[in-house]
């Protein structure tokens, strides 16, 4: 299982993952859209956490170029906006949405969630 | 009394402090504008009225003047023809009688006795008595009630003035009888150049009642006086016979003269006279100008009435609808300023609102950092065995997690409460709303120990409405609440649902109330009481506003010192009202 982690904060997807780790789930982490794509070729990724709010390329963007190179890839989506309109976009396609700051266990249950489907 | 009746009628815009300078707020000076409209509706009315009633007044006056002078002047001129005629008469008859009879037969006392008997049967009265007088001034025949028998007149001056004119007419004077009486006399000239003259005396009976038959209105008086000012006839007014008049007498005329003259005690009389020809006979006809202008004082108080009446309706009517206007424009004016406020007032929300969202936000991230620190901190204690368990740190981590967690949620509600839409119609739990309200608040609620409960009742339904707009409303009400409440009061919020399937929320204080006479005025805007602390007075019209926007209604009950209660229906499934269309 491959899960991919995109946030502009280093601080915060650094922690989340070692956090992630600590509980056996292997996680790579990015600070840009860029770095993401650029390993999202060489690794099949089957689950995206990715902010929304990020500098140059959103998340919501960043999901639209995974989705079209790889389909398969599920998303969960984590903001520290949590306006109604980023709900209702993120929430069209069956992708979680959690609003900062959020709690690992929660987010863990999300996840399993989503890759049971 | 006045005063105060003025302070109740007062209109709202009276008291307007008057901006001369600064922005367009103030464009209107309405007690000028109020002042000019009455003055210029005052003066165009009024002016016209005023300018036709003095002239018909002094048309009135004048006309009836002229004819108390016309009247006057008839009444002269027919006395006079009458007393000319009375005296003309008596003149010719005796004229006649010289002409028709010899010296001798008058001379002859019985003939002259026949005579006298004869006239007197044939004229009415008027003559007395009669005598002969020769040219040497003795009196040679005679009869009458008096002996005067072979008295001499020869040094009298009637005696001189009839040997010169041949006709001489008399003032009334006593003479021996005492009585008041004037004599005729008329000479006949003999053809051997000697004369003889006849006298008789008439009594003044006849002018007497000639004149007091006059029918004089106006405290009239007619009278006869000589050209020396003695009175010839009594006079109702102005003295008895023969006493001096109190007036001078008027110049010479041959016609009727009405003057209008004061009297001596200054009172304006008509005075109307004319000279009887060749008598020393002035007949004076004297009308009190007061008496005879009685009727004309009448007309005037009416005409007085008739236009003090209508100034007073007119003024009251421009008063009235001057007022009305004036006070519409400033209410329209008030209404124009509360649209701009409530423009600059929202404008200052949203960017409050957009200023809130963006802190949140950036609070957030931060908020974000530390709780997955924490969470590693709390991590590497339970799942690497290294580290102590001391329960102490894990207690404190689970601290910071939990501070972090409410930090969340207050950013999450702010972010949600500062978020701008319009009326955006969702299904909202009533109870639920106003506990996230009070939230907001919590804390002043601690600081000062109020007691906040919230009782909502089972029946109440979801209801469709605008989330935002709810918010707003009631945080407004709790904020006035907490405002008007001491430290340690008491809030109590209710919501039940009543029979015509509203939802009724009371927020009900224990806190200073609301005067009776404040209470009509809450929901005005710029109504405050707090001026003086900053209040703008827009809080409870924006409330106002609000729950009619979203088809509610809004309700205040008060008591001075007890409390107040806002009660707020809304209705569960109507439709919110249409905002402006855009």
């Amino acid at each position: 299982m491959n899960i991919l982690l995109v946030d502009d904060e280093i601080e915060l997807v650094s922690t989340l993952a070692e956090r992630l780790e600590i509980r056996g789930i292997e996680a790579h982490w990015f600070t840009n859209a860029k770095d993401a794509l650029k390993s999202a070729e060489t690794v099949p990724y089957d689950l995206a956490i990715l902010d929304v709010k990020m500098p140059r390329t959103s998340g919501l963007e960043l999901r639209d170029r995974l989705k079209r190179k790889y389909p398969n890839i599920k998303f969960i989506f984590l903001t520290g906006h949590g306006s109604e309109e980023d709900y209702r976009r993120g929430a069209v396609d069956g992708a979680v949405y959690l609003v900062k700051p959020i709690q690992i266990d929660q987010l863990i249950a999300r996840m399993n969630e989503i890759l049971k489907t | 009394m006045m005063r105060t009746l003025f302070e109740k009628w007062k209109p709202a815009f009276w008291n307007l402090p008057v901006h001369t300078q600064g922005p367009f707020k103030h464009m209107f000076n309405f007690r000028r504008i109020w002042k000019l409209t009455v003055a210029l509706t005052a003066g165009v009315t009024l002016l016209p009225l005023i300018a036709i009633t003095l002239i018909d007044y002094n048309v009135t006056q004048s006309s009836i003047e002229s004819e108390i002078l016309l009247t006057t002047a008839r009444s002269v001129s027919n006395t006079k023809r009458s007393i000319s005629f009375f005296l003309d008469e008596r003149k010719s008859a005796l004229d006649f009688l010289v002409h028709n009879n010899t010296f001798e037969s008058l001379m002859d006392e019985s003939n002259l006795a026949r005579i006298l008997r004869d006239l007197q049967k044939g004229f009415g009265g008027g003559f007395e008595d009669m005598g002969v007088i020769d040219a040497a001034g003795l009196q040679r025949a005679y009869v009458g009630p008096y002996n005067l028998k072979g008295k001499d007149y020869s040094d009298q001056s009637w005696f001189r003035k009839v040997v010169e004119s041949g006709i001489y007419i008399s003032d009334v004077f006593l003479g021996f009888r005492n009585v008041p009486h004037l004599v005729i006399a008329v000479k006949y000239d003999l053809p051997d150049g000697d004369f003889y003259i006849l006298r008789s005396s008439l009594d003044t009976y006849r002018f007497i009642l000639l004149l007091s038959e006059l029918e004089l209105s106006g405290r009239g008086d007619a009278f006869m006086i000589n050209d020396h000012g003695i009175l010839q006839t009594p006079s109702r007014y102005h003295g008895k016979v023969l006493e001096p008049f109190s007036l001078p007498v008027p110049a010479y005329s041959d016609r009727t003269e009405v003057h209008e003259i004061q009297d001596v005690k200054g009172e304006p009389i008509i005075f109307g006279y004319a000279y009887i020809p060749n008598t020393p006979f002035i007949l004076v006809i004297v009308k009190l100008k007061r008496a005879m202008m009685k009727s004309w004082h009448q007309t005037r108080l009416q005409l007085i009435g008739f236009l003090v009446a209508s100034i007073t309706i007119i003024l009251l009517v421009i008063l009235g609808v001057a007022t009305y206007l004036v006070n519409n424009l400033y209410v329209t004016d008030q209404k124009r300023l509360m649209s701009l406020h409530q423009l600059e007032y929202g404008s200052k929300m949203a960017s409050i609102g957009r200023l809130a969202a963006g802190i949140a936000h950036e609070i957030n991230n931060p908020l974000a950092i530390i709780n997955e620190k924490a969470g590693l901190i709390k991590d590497l204690f339970c799942y690497k065995k290294e580290y102590a368990d001391d329960p102490r740190l894990i207690r404190t981590i689970d601290a910071i997690i939990a501070s972090v967690e409410r930090c969340g949620t207050i950013t999450k509600r702010l972010l949600g409460f500062s978020r701008q839409s319009d009326v955006m119609l969702q299904k909202i739990d009533v109870g639920e709303l106003l506990r996230e309200v009070l939230s907001f608040t919590g804390k002043e609620a601690e600081y000062r120990s109020i007691d906040v409960t919230v009782a909502v009742q089972d029946a109440v339904p979801l209801i469709e409405s605008d989330r935002g707009k709810l918010q707003q409303i009631f945080l407004n009400l709790i904020n006035n609440s907490f405002a008007a409440m001491e430290d340690g009061g008491h809030l109590e919020i209710s919501a039940v649902l009543n029979a015509a399937r509203e939802v009724v929320v009371s927020v009900k204080d224990d806190g200073c109330g609301i005067s009776e006479a404040d209470l009509r005025r809450v929901f005005e805007p710029f109504f405050s009481t707090k001026t003086q602390k900053g209040g703008t007075g827009l809080g409870l019209s924006i409330t106002y506003n609000l729950v009619k926007e979203i088809g509610g209604q809004i309700d205040v009950e008060s008591e001075e010192g007890v409390g107040t209660c806002f009660i707020v229906r809304l209705p569960v499934d109507a439709q919110p009202k249409k905002e402006n269309p855009k």
